[in-house]
C-alpha cells in the first residue's frame, strides 16, 4: 500500500494566543510548533501500522515554507519513509487542497490520510476538498480502519454514534481519536530521519478562496461567582433566575 | 439569486442542526434580500416547519439510492440544486454531515468555505464570516473571495428567530453518480442524548477517583435532562467510553450549561468546552484553573456536593412543573 499522510504545523496546545500586524497575523513569538496532533497521533501512526502489517510506503506531504521542516523531520523520525514539501505560504484550505490533489494526481497513492482538523484554524476542510478534486470517496472523522486487500472497513463518527462504511482504494480519510495510539520517536528513528529524503517542490498555481481579515480575542470573562458548598439550592436558583440556563 | 440550505434529516425528521442552519439561511436571506431555499434529501416529516425560519421553498429529493449517507452523492445533489436555483450562498451545519459535504462542494464549485461560523456574515465591506479559531481561544473574521460562498454554521451559536413565511414543498430530482462507498452498519449509542446536541452537559474528571462513582454524575444528568461527558484521562483509563471525551483532542461542544466536576481545567480541556454559555465548576481545590473559566463555582468535595445538588435539582424540577 502506498499511503500519503498530509501533515500541518500547529502551535503547541499550551501556546499563548496573540496577534500582530494590526491583528491580522498570529504572533509566532516564543511559540513552540508541533505536528498537528490528529495528523501525527492518528493519521501517521495508523499508516505506519498498515505498512508494518502488509508492506508498502508512507510518504509525508506538507504544504508550507521551510520553517515546517522540523515538524516534517519529526514525522520521519516516527517512521515515515520519505517526505515532500510543497513550497507555499497559502493559508487558504482550498489552495492547500489543490496543491495536495495536484501532487497526488502526478504521484498515485492508494490512500490519503489527513487529520480531523488543524488545531489552529479548526477548518476540517482540506481532506474533503482533496477527495472531491480527485473524485474519490472521502470518509470523515474516521476512528477505526481495517484493510483486506484493496477494501477498507472504516468506522466514522456520526451524530450520536458510529457508522461503518466500506470503500475500495483509492480514497481519502480524515483521522480522529481511536485510529491509533500516539508513538514517541526513538533515538534510532531520530538519527534515521536526518538522512531520509525530503523533496521540496514548487507550488502549483492556485488562487486563494478565503482570507483572514482580522483576529480578535474573546472578551475577558467576568469573575466566577462562588456559592457555598452547603448551599447548593442557591446554585440552582442562580442557574434558573440569573443565568436562565435551567 | 438565492441562498440554499442543506437541511439534514435523521430517522425521517429534520435534525436540530438542520433547523439552526435553516434559521441562519433565512436570516441571511432577509438581510441580503434573497430567497432562502432548503434542500432535503430522503423521506421526512414536518418540512413545512422550515417556513417558520424564513424558508420559502423546500426542494425535496426522495429518489431511491439516497437512504445511506454518501457525501459524494449528497455533494452532487447539492451542486445540482445550486445550479437549478442559481444559488450564490450555500449553508450547512458544521456537524458530521456538514464536515463531509461542505468541503467537497467547495472544491466542486471552486467556492470559498468558512466552516464553523458563529455569526451572520458581515456584508458591509466584502463578505466576511466570524468563526472561532485556536480551539475557541480566539476568533477570526474570514473573508470569502469567490463569487459562490459556502458557510457551515457551528451548532448552538446563532439565536433562532421566528421569521414566518409559507414554505412551498417541491420535488427535486437528479441522476445520482455511481460511487464506491457502501454503508454497512449504523451503531447509535443507545437513545441517549447526543453530546453535541445537548443543551446541558454534566462532565466529570479524575477527581471522581474511579468509574464506580459515576452514578451520581448520571443522576445529576438525568435530573437536568443533560448528556454526560468526561475529561481525556478518564476516557483513556477506560472509566468512561471514548465518545464522552471532550476537549482539544475529543469533541468540541457548546451547550448552554456545562458542569465540570472534579476536572482541573487544563487548557486542552477548556479548548473543547469554552464555547459553553454558562460554566459551573465544582472542585476541592480553590486554585483549580477551571474557576477562571467558570461563571459559577463551588469549592467542595464532589462526593458531598453532587448528591445534594441532585436533590436540589429534583426539588426545583418538581416545583416548576
Ligand atoms: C496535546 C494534548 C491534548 C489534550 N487533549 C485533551 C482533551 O481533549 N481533553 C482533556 O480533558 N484533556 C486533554 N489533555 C490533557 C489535559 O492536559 C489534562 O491532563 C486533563 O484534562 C486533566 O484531566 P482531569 O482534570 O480530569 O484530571 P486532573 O488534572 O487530575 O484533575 C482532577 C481535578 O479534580 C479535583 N478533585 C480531586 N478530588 C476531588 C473531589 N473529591 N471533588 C471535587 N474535585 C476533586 C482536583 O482538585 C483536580 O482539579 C490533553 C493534553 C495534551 C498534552
Ligand atoms: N498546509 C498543509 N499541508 C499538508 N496538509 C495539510 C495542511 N493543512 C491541512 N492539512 C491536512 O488537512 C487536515 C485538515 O486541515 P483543516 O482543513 O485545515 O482543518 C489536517 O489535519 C492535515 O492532515
Amino acid at each position: 500500500m502506498k499511503i500519503l499522510v498530509c501533515i500541518s504545523k500547529a502551535p503547541d496546545t499550551t501556546s499563548k494566543i496573540a496577534f500582530t500586524d494590526n491583528n491580522s497575523k498570529f504572533d509566532e513569538n516564543g511559540v513552540q510548533f508541533i505536528v498537528n496532533p490528529y495528523d501525527e497521533w492518528y493519521a501517521l501512526v495508523r499508516a505506519l501500522e498498515i505498512k508494518e502489517a502488509g508492506g508498502g510506503n508512507v510518504t509525508i506531504l506538507n504544504v508550507g515554507g521551510a520553517d515546517n521542516d522540523p515538524i516534517i523531520r519529526k514525522a520521519l523520525a516516527i517512521g515515515a519513509d520519505d517526505a515532500v514539501r510543497i513550497e507555499s505560504s497559502t493559508e487558504d484550505a482550498l489552495s492547500v487542497a489543490k496543491q495536495i490533489a495536484e501532487y497526488t494526481k502526478q504521484n498515485t497513492f492508494d490512500m490519503v490520510f489527513c487529520g480531523k482538523e488543524t488545531i489552529d484554524y479548526n477548518g476540517s476542510q482540506v481532506a474533503g476538498m482533496v477527495a472531491e478534486l480527485l473524485n474519490v470517496p472521502f470518509v470523515s472523522l474516521a476512528s477505526k480502519l481495517s484493510l483486506s486487500g484493496n477494501t477498507a472497513t472504516i468506522e466514522r463518527e456520526i451524530e450520536g454514534g458510529v457508522e461503518v462504511v466500506e470503500v475500495t482504494t483509492p480514497f481519502v480519510i480524515s483521522a480522529a481519536k481511536g485510529m491509533a495510539e500516539a508513538r514517541i520517536p526513538n533515538m534510532r528513528g531520530i538519527m534515521a530521519a536526518r538522512t531520509k529524503p525530503l523533496t521540496v517542490l514548487p507550488a502549483y498555481s492556485s488562487q486563494n478562496a478565503t482570507k483572514v481579515k482580522a483576529f480578535t480575542l474573546p472578551p475577558a470573562k467576568s469573575a466566577c461567582k462562588f456559592v457555598d458548598a452547603s448551599n447548593v439550592e442557591e446554585l440552582v436558583s442562580l442557574l434558573h433566575n440569573e443565568a436562565k440556563a435551567i | 439569486m438565492s441562498i440554499l440550505i442543506y437541511a439534514e434529516t435523521n430517522n425521517g425528521t429534520l435534525t436540530k442542526n438542520a433547523i439552526e442552519a435553516a434559521n441562519y439561511g433565512g436570516l441571511l436571506a432577509s438581510k441580503t434580500g434573497n430567497k432562502a431555499i432548503a434542500l432535503v434529501i430522503g423521506a421526512s416529516n414536518g418540512l413545512d416547519q422550515l417556513g417558520k425560519y424564513g424558508i420559502s421553498k423546500v426542494l425535496h429529493f426522495t429518489n431511491s439510492g439516497t437512504s445511506d449517507f454518501d457525501p459524494q452523492k449528497v455533494t452532487h445533489v447539492v451542486a445540482e440544486a445550486v445550479k437549478s436555483e442559481n444559488s450564490t450562498i450555500v449553508i450547512f451545519a458544521h456537524d458530521y454531515s456538514g464536515k463531509s459535504v461542505a468541503p467537497r462542494l467547495s472544491a466542486k464549485l471552486d467556492a470559498g468555505l468558512v466552516s464553523g461560523a458563529i455569526a451572520l456574515p458581515n456584508t458591509e465591506n466584502g463578505f466576511s464570516v466570524k468563526k472561532a479559531v485556536f480551539s475557541g481561544k480566539a476568533f477570526a473574521e474570514v473573508e470569502i473571495l469567490t463569487s459562490t460562498k459556502i458557510i457551515s454554521v457551528l451548532p448552538n451559536s446563532v439565536e433562532k428567530v421566528n421569521n414566518q413565511v409559507t414554505a412551498e414543498i417541491v420535488p427535486f430530482n437528479t441522476e445520482l453518480p455511481s460511487t464506491q462507498l457502501k454503508v454497512k452498519e449504523i451503531k447509535k449509542e443507545s437513545t441517549e442524548l447526543s453530546l453535541t446536541e445537548a443543551d446541558i452537559v454534566v462532565s466529570a474528571g479524575r477527581g471522581l477517583k474511579g468509574p464506580e462513582n459515576w452514578g451520581m454524575i448520571e443522576d445529576l444528568a438525568h435530573a437536568l435532562g443533560a448528556a454526560t461527558a468526561c475529561s481525556r484521562p478518564v476516557a483513556d483509563i477506560g472509566w468512561r467510553p471514548h465518545h464522552e471525551h471532550v476537549g482539544q483532542t475529543g469533541l468540541a461542544i457548546r451547550p448552554n450549561l456545562y458542569f465540570a466536576i472534579g476536572i482541573s481545567g487544563a487548557i486542552q480541556h477548556l479548548a473543547g468546552v469554552n464555547g459553553s454559555k454558562i460554566i459551573v465548576a465544582i472542585n476541592t481545590d480553590a486554585e483549580a484553573p477551571f474557576f477562571k473559566a467558570a461563571d459559577y463555582g463551588i469549592i467542595g468535595d464532589a462526593f458531598d456536593v453532587v448528591p445534594k445538588l441532585v436533590e436540589a435539582v429534583k426539588k426545583f424540577k418538581a416545583s416548576n412543573n
